[in-house]
Formats: structure tokens, C-alpha cells, sequence
């Protein structure tokens, strides 16, 4: 039997100190700005106080003379664009003549400490010329020059995206019900309390190291070689643990490549650490979006089709959008059976920070308009909304719409259990004024499943070098950010050995000695790593075991590991400690070692965009928010989150339950107060558009005193795609909370937010118009013209076709 | 610039230190003395995460000048722990994920500690009370509110 279908555990399901938790807790992590070198220089970036502008002259003279000042760099000096996705190479490490928003770097100085590498950033003289500055995605529709890229769609527009599976409009004029509804969902931050440091050396062979606050070392190594026009072997990436990334740290920072070069430049370490107001440039988080909702309904409360259009602010540059793009369309499908589909999306340019993934990527917007319109459907077709999902939940081991193919499906259970606990059936529509339940749910994936760009190499390679004193040592491109993955691969490898988690030592995310791992992005680790860290294991295991086997005259199947012992499984008190195994092993085989790797399943749709959505898995989560109304002044507070989610298979609860409750805690502060908000200068302090909110204190973020009591249910329906059958953890529980949120306010006091943030003036306002007889709603009016293009149409499977697309004409002959 | 040239007592150890005199207490641990186990995370006291102990007393040393602190004692997250044997709290935040990125969590460590001295047996209220000038973007608060009072049930045991 395969380890990856055991079920009997050592190791995996206890509640555990984290491998690295001693480090974290005396102060001994180093996170990227701990790092001290030798004759180490410091680098600031002067940024662009205009939103949109093209530079006319930049002169350095004065800065460059400041004594302290070593070097001065410009876009002269960075010809070559570059972005994270192959298809958006739209960015430059200091502005190539154009800048796009306030924030946007200009130039760099490097001086022996950063208080007179700022005064140097004073002393440039930097001419503008301004450019009309689009501030909202209406705005980019109806404003196509200036152009903010010269790539794109046309005029402001950067991505549009059209497909339909299975003739929806068809499906919507024959159902009983259809709901129509527009919700906007603000645009946030990732808010690490790290702000993004990176140290750039050349080594003794004047090759280049970076560390940095990444969550994608291998990516960036790439990148970097590409902007740097330099020799990939002669670049080393080291991704140091992260004080928290939730996705901001997932792009090739500007910042990188300029230390990089500035470092090769002046032959020494050069240092930047962004402060809290440049991390808000950074930015690269949640998209804002305004979506359109269309889903028939049957009587009986099944779904026949639904239409979402999405519209993506997705500011200055492409960044991952066009994934971001994609995932506002693609997920609707894995939750409930949906026979037919549609999306259409579109991302413009705007004069803002650029947007990118932040966790959930793409789909916590559309997620909170489908799990209140639900509630809006039961609402009318009178039924309870749990009963509603419980009705329509999605089949275990099924084909979706849109041609995504689900495994396990743990979410029945996760709706009974918060049900259950939060004694929804007694208490829902019966509390008393001012305060309500709420239920939403969600699923996300374990890995997107294909890498960002085309190679077919595997995602993940986990490398295990075995010394013969018995150390264990594991080798992994996967990069820590706080969730766990060292733990992840440290107990996964001590599950298959049979030894202690503690034992084994870990070298991560470091390009320079580790096998590929594509990163901590998509929920991808413990499921990509964890299946590579297995075979691995499991290839060094086969030999131990033949050796031990002959050692102890018996057949190499009838080998067992368990803690720190190699024996008899039908005997345990013969046999040996794993370090003599390792011996044995050694003396017989040479040096031992062993590497593992993971491809993803290919993915059964064959449409073109097919790639953005499939995954070797899907986590579910389901969620009760208890809300409490202040009608006199439109406060919400939240005393009690029930959620129950489908993990697979637990590895450790204790870092599990983190990552639900951290997940719960951030979907709060998105649902009620976080936003990345902008506003307009006045015109005589030249009307540009800046950043409404750029420090910590002013972007409202939930602290200890706003976090309700979370009860955390984890629901274990392995997959067998995924090691041990775990699934993905830390990014699922986010997705329900939002809608829940909003529905228990509707519940609490009959008013309906389409929007968030909901911050008490929109309550406020709510409660006003429902006063006044009015609709009881605030939220967009309308949702603009857009030019979709035609959509790619796809027959979902249960109407034939081979996942491919089909001319529409086609279409009536396949159905 | 004037260098200002004075003995710290960080830890319990006195260190002679010269350092730029508008240098805050935060630049002084991590660059002149190498603490690096403080952090920072806005360098405008927001965030809580460079909490450090002066006189038993948390304070955000990204607003405390260096200067400030002669002749005081000043405590860091590098002096928690006996020789080997972890504080309780840091033994505590270990075990039960009160630190998840483990930024955040020297801020919090020191904080807590200045409350259990206070208050050996505080309320989960208190707590919250005590760390809500500290921010965690990863937790959710409830594994530090546990790491804490059961740091505290260790303390009160051994005491």
C-alpha cells in the first residue's frame, strides 16, 4: 500500500510545537532585515508624487555628490521591462520615462545609511509632465487616451474574458425564478506586519545573492535573471521567512531587481526595507470589483445557470491580473451543482498601486455576491439557506460546468456541524432586533494546477540526503511565511520514516541548494510539496528497508519504521535504530539520497484559458457569523464565528486551527472596515489621486479587542490527490465569512449591504432608507457598459463535447 | 552628526554604545547592539510589534529615543529565555500557534510578560485589553490568548 493512502498516524493529526516554533518565539528567525553584512550599504527609492506623468528630465547632480552617497541609479540604467506573468512584461525597476502611480519608483540612491540615502532622494530633480489620471474602472471604460499601457485589450482596457458553458440564457428564460443583483466588494491590503526587506551581496566568485521577503523564490530568480540580463546559475534567491505574505509578496518587486543591481554595481551588500507607506504602494492585493450577478433557480431551490460579469480595477500595472481576472469567473462551480455557466470579465488600468493576489485571489469577491444572492433566494423561495446549500451541494468525484474535476467533498458535513454548534435551527430569524445569524459557504483550490508559466517540469521537488549518523536532512524550494510549510515537510517525511519531526533538518526556499518549488502562492505547498516529499521518502525508505532486511533475515516488506526504530513488523524486538539502518543501508548502497516530485493531474478541460481554475483538489468551508447592530449608530460587531472546514487530513491541528481562525480574523476586516481607498487632491495641489489611507493606523484593521470567539471545526474528507489525503488550509476559511457576514446583518436588522466594507455609515444609510419604506439596500445601482467580447462557448460535460470549445452554430447540434 | 556615546543596560548586561543621538531605542537595539530579535513594522508606533520592556513597562522603542534609556533596564525577547529553558511564555507560544509568522510575536511576548508580572492570573478580557495595542495579521488573537493564560497557569505552578 502506498504511504499516501495510510491511515493510521504517528505523526500527522497531533497537536504538535510547529518545527520552527523555538526560533520564532526567542527572536532567532531571520527574516529578511535581520540580515547584517559586512560593509553593507542602504538603498531608498525616491517615488513619483503624481498618479500619471511622463518624466521630462531626471537630474541626480546634487544627490549624487552628498558625501555618504555611493550611487545613484535611474530607468536609464533598467532598459528591459518586466512582470511576474509572462504575458503582462509591463513594469520597469525605476520608471522607463513613464510613471502610473503615486508611488510608482523613480530613481534609487545607495548611501552608507538610509537617513542620508533619503536626503540624496530629496536633492533629484525630477520634471514631470502630467497626464490626464483615471481613477476608477468607469472611468478607464470611457476614457481610452491616454493609454496608461500600450498593451491590452484597446484604450484602459488590459484583460476581457468570455466563456459560456452551455447555452445560459436559455437555461435562465426557462427557469422559475431568476435573481438579478450588482455588488461592489472594496479593494485591500495585505497588511504584513514585515514590510518587505530585501539584501542583495555578490560572493566571492562575484556571483549574486538576494534575500528577500518573498513567497516565490523560484519565480523571482527567473524574473531576475531576465531584468538583469544576467546568467541565471550566477543568481541565487533565498526566500527568508516571511513575516506574513497573504499573497503580497508573490511578485518581482521593483525594489529586488534595483538592490540587485546596485550591489553587482558597487561589488558589496547593499540593503532596502520598505517603510509602512511604500508597503502600501506595493500593494499588488485584492482587486476591487463590481460584479453582476444573473442565477436561475428552480422552485425547488436548484440552480439552472448563472451569468457573472465582473469589472477589475486593477491599477498601474498587469501584475498577476490576468489570473486574478480569470479566478473572479472560474470557481463559481465547484461549490453547487450548476448545470450551465457564463462569465465574462474585464480588468482596466487605473492611475492606482497595482492590484494582484491576496488570499483567496480573484475569488472572495464573486464569492461574497453568490453567497448573498443565495441568501436572497431562500429569502424568497422561504426556505432555511442552509437547507437551500444542503440541497445543491456539488458531487464528490464530478465534473464541473466549466470542466473542473472536484474530489472529496466534505461540505454537507462542514454546513451540519456549524449548524449544530451554533444552534442555528432555534436561533436564525428568532434573535431578538439588532441581532442575526448568517451562513454562507465556500471552496478553493489545493494548488493552482498549472505553474504561471507553460513548462510541463514538476511544481514541486523535495531532495533527502541521509548522513550515517542517521540525520535526515530535506532539501525544498518551498518557501515559509508563517504557515507552516517546514513543519508541513518535516512531518510528512517523519511520517513515512517513522522518525521524530524534530529530527529532521530543513534547507527551504533557497534557490542556490534547493529542488524547485514553485512557491507559497494558491495553496499550493503542503499538497505539491507533500506528494514530492512522500515519494522522496518513500524511494530512501525502499532502500533502508532491504537493508535492515537482510540484516534481520527477512523479507524487505515485512520492514517497519516507528519511532526512530527500523524492525520485524512481526516481531518489533527485532531490529535496530534508524541510525544503524542508515548504516546498513550506506555500507550496502553508497551515499544515500533520494529526491521526489509532483505534477499536478492534467486537467480534463481542453478549452483555451482552461488552465486557470483546475487543481488537484478542493477545499470546503462552511460558516455561521453572529451579528450584533447598533441601530443608533450602524456598528457592527461580530461576538461569535462558527466554521467548519474540510481539510482532507489534518497534519498538525494546532497550526491548522491558525490558519482557520487567521483566516477568519482577516475576512473580518474585509468585511467590515479594510479598505485601500483613494481620493483626489484638490485641483490647486494638482487634483492627483493618492492613497487615502497609507499607514497602519489609518487602515482599519481588526485588533485584539474586535475578535470575536471562533469556533473552529476541521472536517477531514481525504483526497486522493493529496498527501495523506490533506488539503489545502489557509486560504478556504476566508471565502464564507464576508457573505456571512452581511447575511446575519440582514438577519439582525432587514437591511441588505451589496458591499463592502460594510462600515456603519452604509448601515446607517440602510437603516434610513428602510425607515423611510424604501428598499432596505445599499450598494451599486448599476453595472456600465462593457465590451465583452462574443464568449468562447463550451458545452458542459453532461452535453457532450470533449471539454473543447465549439462554434456556437455547433452548439444546438452537440446539445 | 554627534555621536552620543552611553552605557545601556539591556538584559541585564551593561553595554557601552555610540550611536547618532536621534537615534530611537528600536535602531539602537537592532543596529548598534545586533538585537535584531525586536521588530518593526512602522516605525510610528501603530503596530507594537518592537514592545520592549524598560523598567518593566512595555514600550514601542520605535518612539523611544535611545537616549531616553540610560540608566535603565531595558528587557528584549533575546533576554526571555534562562540559559536553554524557554520563558514560559515563549514555551507556551511555541506549543500552542500563538506564533505563526513570528513577527509579531517579540512585541507580544514582552507585553504579556509585563502583564502576568502584574497580574499572575489575569481574565481572557484583560488580555485582550493588554495586547490590543499589538497588531497580528496571521492568528486571530485566540492561539496568543491561550499561549498566554496557559503560560500563566505554568507560571503560577512553578511559583
Amino acid at each position: 500500500m502506498s504511504e499516501k493512502a495510510k491511515t493510521r498516524f504517528e505523526v500527522l493529526g497531533k497537536a504538535r510545537r510547529r518545527v520552527d516554533g523555538r526560533a520564532k518565539v526567542t527572536g532567532l528567525t531571520k527574516f529578511a532585515d535581520d540580515i547584517v553584512l559586512p560593509r553593507m550599504l542602504h538603498m531608498k527609492l525616491l517615488r513619483s508624487p503624481h498618479p500619471h506623468a511622463e518624466i521630462e528630465s531626471i537630474d541626480p547632480g546634487r544627490a549624487a555628490k552628498l558625501p555618504g552617497v555611493h550611487l545613484v541609479l535611474t530607468g536609464k540604467e533598467f532598459p528591459v521591462a518586466y512582470g511576474i506573468l509572462p504575458v503582462s512584461q509591463d513594469e520597469y525597476p525605476l520608471a522607463n520615462g513613464k510613471v502610473r502611480y503615486v508611488g510608482d519608483p523613480v530613481a534609487a540612491v545607495v548611501a552608507t545609511d538610509e537617513q542620508t540615502a533619503f536626503a540624496a532622494c530629496e536633492m533629484i530633480e525630477v520634471k514631470y509632465r502630467l497626464l490626464a489620471t483615471i481613477a476608477t474602472p468607469e472611468e478607464a471604460l470611457a476614457t481610452p487616451e491616454p493609454r496608461i499601457h500600450e498593451h491590452g485589450e484597446r484604450g484602459n482596457i488590459h484583460r476581457l474574458q468570455a466563456y459560456e458553458f452551455g447555452d445560459v440564457n436559455a437555461a435562465l428564460a426557462t427557469s422559475e425564478h431568476v435573481f438579478e443583483d450588482v455588488f461592489f466588494y472594496e479593494g485591500n491590503t495585505h497588511l504584513p506586519i514585515e514590510q518587505h526587506a530585501a539584501v542583495a551581496a555578490p560572493d566571492g566568485e562575484g556571483k549574486l545573492t538576494l534575500w528577500s521577503s518573498t513567497q516565490v523564490p523560484h519565480y523571482i530568480h527567473r524574473a531576475l535573471a531576465r531584468a538583469l540580463r544576467m546568467n541565471a546559475a550566477h543568481i541565487r534567491v533565498i526566500a527568508c521567512p516571511n513575516g506574513g505574505g497573504f499573497g503580497g509578496k508573490c511578485d518581482l518587486h521593483n525594489h529586488e531587481i534595483v538592490v540587485s543591481r546596485a550591489a553587482l554595481r558597487l561589488g558589496r551588500p547593499v540593503k532596502i526595507c520598505l517603510n509602512r507607506e511604500e508597503v502600501f504602494y506595493m500593494h499588488r492585493g485584492r482587486h476591487p470589483v463590481l460584479m453582476r450577478m444573473r442565477t436561475g433557480v428552480t422552485k425547488d431551490g436548484k440552480l439552472t445557470g448563472m451569468h457573472v460579469q465582473t469589472l477589475l480595477d486593477g491599477g498601474g500595472y498587469g501584475s498577476y491580473g490576468t489570473a486574478s481576472t480569470f479566478y473572479t469567473g472560474v470557481l463559481q462551480t465547484v461549490t453547487y451543482e450548476l448545470p450551465r455557466y457564463k462569465f465574462d470579465a474585464c480588468r482596466t488600468f487605473t492611475n492606482k498601486p497595482p492590484c494582484g493576489p491576496k488570499r483567496g485571489h480573484g475569488t472572495p469577491q464573486p464569492r461574497f455576491g453568490q453567497e448573498v444572492q443565495l441568501d436572497k433566494i431562500a429569502e424568497h423561495l422561504r426556505k432555511d439557506p442552509a437547507e437551500l446549500r444542503l440541497g445543491m451541494i456539488a458531487k464528490p468525484n464530478s465534473l464541473t460546468a466549466n470542466w473542473l474535476k472536484i474530489g472529496s467533498i466534505g461540505l454537507e458535513e462542514c454546513i451540519r456541524r456549524v449548524v449544530a454548534q451554533s444552534d442555528w435551527k432555534n436561533r436564525y430569524r428568532r434573535l431578538p432586533e439588532g441581532r442575526g445569524l448568517g451562513i454562507a459557504c465556500g471552496a478553493y483550490l489545493c494548488g493552482a494546477g498549472l505553474p504561471i508559466y507553460w513548462n510541463r517540469m514538476p511544481q514541486s521537488g523535495v531532495q533527502l540526503l541521509l548522513d550515517r549518523s542517521g540525520q535526515v536532512t530535506a532539501f525544498c524550494g518551498a518557501t515559509e511565511i508563517g504557515q507552516g510549510s517546514d513543519d508541513v515537510l518535516a512531518a510528512i517525511i517523519a511520517e513515512v520514516l517513522g522518525i521524530d519531526p524534530y529530527d529532521v533538518r530543513l534547507v527551504t526556499g533557497d534557490t542556490g541548494l534547493t529542488p524547485v518549488d514553485l512557491g507559497s502562492y494558491s495553496s499550493r505547498v503542503t499538497v505539491m510539496m507533500g506528494n514530492a516529499a512522500i515519494q522522496a521518502a518513500e524511494r530512501l525508505k525502499a532502500q533502508l528497508a532491504e537493508a535492515a532486511a537482510e540484516q534481520l533475515m527477512i523479507i524487505p516488506q515485512r520492514v517497519a519504521f516507528s519511532q526512530g526504530r527500523v524492525f520485524f513488523a512481526d516481531d518489533p524486538a527485532k531490529g535496530m535504530t534508524f541510525a544503524e539502518a542508515v548504516v546498513f543501508a550506506e555500507t550496502k548502497f553508497g551515499t544515500l539520497g533520494a529526491v521526489g516530485s509532483y505534477v499536478p493531474p492534467r486537467a480534463p478541460g481542453r478549452y483555451k484559458g482552461a488552465g486557470v481554475g483546475p487543481s488537484p483538489a478542493y477545499s470546503y468551508t462552511a460558516c455561521v457569523v453572529e451579528a450584533q447592530v447598533d441601530k443608533a449608530t450602524g456598528w457592527v460587531s461580530v461576538p461569535k464565528v462558527w466554521i467548519a472546514h474540510d481539510i482532507g487530513r489534518t497534519i498538525n491541528p494546532v497550526l491548522a486551527r491558525g490558519q482557520v481562525e487567521g483566516s477568519v480574523y482577516m475576512a473580518l476586516g474585509e468585511a467590515l472596515m479594510e479598505e485601500q481607498a483613494f481620493r483626489r487632491l484638490p485641483p490647486k495641489l494638482s487634483g492627483a489621486l493618492v492613497h487615502k489611507f497609507p499607514s497602519l493606523l489609518e487602515y482599519k484593521s481588526l485588533t485584539s479587542l474586535d475578535m470575536p470567539e471562533v469556533v473552529t471545526e476541521l472536517v477531514e474528507y481525504p483526497d486522493p490527490n493529496c498527501p495523506f489525503g490533506a488539503k489545502e488550509v489557509g486560504q478556504g476559511p476566508l471565502l464564507p465569512v464576508m457573505p456571512a457576514v452581511a447575511n446575519a446583518i440582514y438577519d439582525a436588522v432587514g437591511v441588505r449591504i451589496d458591499e463592502l466594507p460594510i462600515t456603519p455609515d452604509k448601515v446607517l444609510k440602510a437603516l434610513e432608507r428602510k425607515a423611510a419604506g424604501k428598499n432596505p439596500r445599499v450598494g451599486p445601482d448599476a453595472f456600465p457598459q462593457v465590451p465583452y467580447p462574443k464568449p468562447m462557448f463550451v458545452p458542459p460535460p453532461w452535453e457532450g463535447g470533449d471539454g473543447n470549445e465549439v462554434k456556437r452554430h455547433d452548439a444546438a447540434a452537440v446539445v | 552628526m554627534n555621536r552620543m556615546r552611553m552605557t545601556l543596560r539591556v538584559n541585564g548586561e551593561e553595554q557601552e554604545v555610540l550611536f547618532h543621538s536621534y537615534k530611537t531605542l528600536l535602531e539602537v537595539l537592532r543596529e548598534e547592539l545586533g538585537l535584531t530579535g525586536t521588530k518593526h513594522g512602522c516605525e510610528l508606533g501603530e503596530c507594537g510589534a518592537c514592545a520592549v520592556l524598560v523598567d518593566g513597562t512595555p514600550v514601542l522603542s520605535c518612539l523611544e529615543l535611545a537616549l531616553e534609556c540610560e540608566g535603565r533596564a531595558v528587557e528584549t525577547v533575546e533576554g526571555l529565555q534562562q540559559g536553554a529553558d524557554l520563558h514560559p511564555l515563549q514555551a507556551a507560544f511555541a506549543d500552542l500557534g500563538g506564533a505563526q509568522c513570528g513577527y509579531c510575536t517579540p512585541g507580544i511576548l514582552m507585553t504579556a510578560k509585563a502583564l502576568l508580572e502584574k497580574e499572575p492570573h489575569p481574565s481572557r478580557e484583560r488580555i485582550r485589553e493588554a495586547i490590543s495595542g499589538n497588531l497580528c495579521r496571521c492568528t486571530g488573537y485566540q492561539q496568543i490568548y491561550e499561549s498566554i493564560e496557559e503560560a500563566a497557569k505554568r507560571m503560577r505552578e512553578a511559583a
